[in-house]
């Protein structure tokens, strides 16, 4: 049983989860702008927070579920899908090119939630199922994975490529998505019945909030957003790649839970998460300057990150916990 | 069950569905098969069929304990690979001294996601998520990321043998089904762990060694895995630690939970999470034979994976 944290008592302890992200963020930047030259330019931070576009869309909107206690296993196969549809679409026009993956991944996010807040189903095997299904879609879009469509409009090619002030396009986009994600969690009424939903369900449902409508949102916003990022990338490759998003959806998982969010839910934060993408996005543009580390390091670097940050914050928080009564 | 059932016994019911559905389910598959599809019934087939079920049943036992215990295991795809890197590094040694590093990896990660989620107190699927992220990459760093040949013939006997007629790996994956049912049907520990599963809070005021039993779990499970993962070494007749048991987790997930083993614990159904996997493997090999492309395949196991679900909810519910 991990640590649950009563809402208000365990503020303090929220917060040092919360920091503690950002703080090993900061140290190894810190750390990394003294020992490697190659890190130092401005060229290097762009490639590292192109790079971070599309899994900070995706740990965005696991954000949203799995404070509400859920999780969503099928953005990978919805990121690989939203690049097939988008790039399949682009013929047509810039919007149908970001229509279609919008459309087509939010429908599946609305039958992940219907499913998960009718029926019951635990919100992994429901998503799990829409892992596979979205995967056998996006091959049978794709003639069993043989066709790969082109981008084949230049106002959606630049999405992906262009850049403004000297920041890449979806940058900007992901900045802006995020920064309304923070208010969309932190000042509406959506949010609120999001983390009141986390927090209890029953007492969700007993204060009147309509918990079904919540949760569909929720497994919508998810959907939409590993779409859109399923889209920006293709938009950026110039094609829908198919080859499958595997791991997307526990590197999103990852990321949400280094930056300090609960997987029990109830209580979690976009900057938090912000901080977990981040840093691993960090630790990968390190491994990938320097020639001399084999890049099966990465995995095993990352993974041990996650392991070490995640057991410190969860000493931490349990410290500050008896300690502030 | 209501007094009103008990009274008025009805001819038709679906009470038996959550528990015999995928059995049903099985026969319906078969009994199609050797209606309409040519060769179905063949020892040949049939040979395929089993071994290519094997390891995914063999994960699934060791899976089916730790969601037993309201837990989940990402990592044993990582083991499996962990295991597969490590066989041609030790048959110079012999084929016990391999096997049993091997084994030793899946005790190593084992103890280490025991560990995470009974000392630590994380949840398993972030415990097990480090080392599904970190194992792999590992498992390639020793191999050298390179695909080796194995030519041990007393090894290879393991995945790719005769015993009576039956291959070697359906042997082994029969007598570790008989062990794991027996484990929770029959011994102090496997009572511990569905307690555990079913009522944490409840199993520590009865004073039970949850710790520890949860780290048996996790350490079984591993185990499992790294026996899958040797006997796919053996079978392969060469090791790939990219590929060896690449998204396994998710099939032996499918499988536990088909059969009929809810994820909220407390309860393990070993024969169902066998049934589980057959009619995985089944509903592939039918869509092959009859030239289905992958992409309907994964889209009917989805089907599959959600109709058992909601048939085993609503018994729960009732």
């Amino acid at each position: 049983m991990s640590v649950t944290l009563p809402a208000g008592s365990g503020r303090m302890a929220g917060v040092v989860r919360r920091q503690g992200a950002l703080a090993v963020l900061l140290a190894v930047v810190v750390v990394s702008l003294a020992l490697f030259p190659g890190f130092r330019s401005l060229d290097n931070a762009g490639t590292i927070l192109v790079a971070a576009a599309p899994p900070m869309l995706i740990a965005l909107g696991m954000t949203f579920v799995i404070i509400t206690g859920g999780i969503d296993l099928s953005v990978g196969s919805l990121y690989v899908l939203g690049g097939v549809v988008a790039a399949w679409a682009s013929p047509y026009g810039f919007v149908a090119a970001l229509a279609a993956p919008l459309l087509l991944c939010g429908a599946i996010g609305v039958l992940n939630g219907v499913l998960i807040s009718r029926t019951g189903m635990a919100p992994f095997i429901v998503t799990l199922a829409a892992l596979l299904g979205a995967r056998g879609l996006m091959r049978s879009i794709s003639d069993e994975g043989s066709t790969t469509y082109l981008v084949e409009n230049d106002a959606f090619h630049r999405l992906g490529t262009g850049s403004l002030l000297g920041v890449g396009i979806q940058v900007w986009l992901t900045a802006v998505l995020v920064a309304l994600g923070v208010v969309l969690l932190n000042r509406t009424r959506f949010g609120h019945a999001v983390q009141a939903i986390g927090g209890s369900e029953d007492a969700a449902a007993l204060m009147g909030l309509p918990v079904r409508r919540i949760k569909v949102g929720v497994y919508l916003l998810s959907g939409l957003l590993a779409g859109l990022a399923g889209a920006i990338n293709a938009a950026k490759l110039g094609s829908g790649v198919t080859v499958l998003g595997g791991g997307m959806e526990l590197d999103a998982i990852a990321a949400v839970v280094i930056g300090g969010t609960l997987l029990t839910g109830g209580s979690g934060s976009i900057a938090g998460t912000v901080a977990g993408v981040l840093l691993l996005g960090v630790l990968q543009n390190l491994i990938n300057q320097n020639g001399d580390v084999n890049s099966n390091w990465q995995q095993v670097i990352s993974g041990a990150f996650l392991a070490a940050v995640v057991v410190a914050q969860t000493y931490l928080a349990r410290a500050r916990r008896t300690r502030s009564p | 069950m209501t007094t009103e059932a008990l009274a008025r016994p009805r001819l038709f019911t679906t009470a038996w569905l959550p528990r015999y559905g995928v059995y049903a389910a099985i026969l319906l598959l078969i009994a199609y098969n050797i209606a309409f599809t040519p060769y179905f019934l063949t020892l040949s087939n049939l040979r395929i069929q089993l071994i290519q079920a094997a390891p995914v049943v063999i994960v699934a036992m060791g899976m089916a304990l730790v969601i037993g215990t309201e837990g989940i295991d990402l990592s044993v795809g990582s083991v499996m690979a962990l295991a597969a890197a490590l066989i041609p590094l030790y048959l110079g040694y012999g084929v016990i001294a391999a096997i049993l590093v091997s084994l030793l990896a899946g005790v190593a990660v084992g103890l280490a996601n025991g560990l995470l989620v009974a000392k630590v107190g994380l949840q398993p699927i972030v415990a097990t998520l480090a080392l599904f992220v970190g194992g792999r990459g590992l498992a390639v760093v020793i191999s050298g990321g390179q695909l080796k040949d194995v030519r041990n013939e007393d090894f290879l006997y393991l995945g790719s043998g005769d015993l009576l007629q039956i291959p070697v790996l359906v042997w082994i994956a029969a007598l570790l089904v008989a062990v794991v049912g027996f484990t929770v049907r029959r011994t102090v520990f496997g009572r511990r762990l569905l307690a555990i599963g079913g009522n944490r809070p409840a199993a520590e005021l009865a004073g039970l060694p949850v710790k520890r039993v949860l780290i048996g779990v996790y350490v079984l499970c591993a185990v499992l895995a790294s026996i899958a993962g040797l006997l796919s070494v053996s079978r392969i007749q060469s090791s790939d630690a990219s590929a060896v048991g690449l998204l396994i987790e998710l099939s032996a997930i499918t499988a536990v939970v088909v059969g009929g083993t809810p994820l909220t614990g407390g309860r393990v159904r070993v024969l169902g999470t066998v049934a589980g996997a057959l009619l995985m493997q089944l509903v592939v090999a039918t869509m092959i034979k009859h030239d289905l492309p992958p992409s309907t395949t994964e889209m009917v196991q989805a089907v599959i994976i959600l109709v058992a679900v909601y048939v085993a909810r609503e018994r729960r519910t009732r």
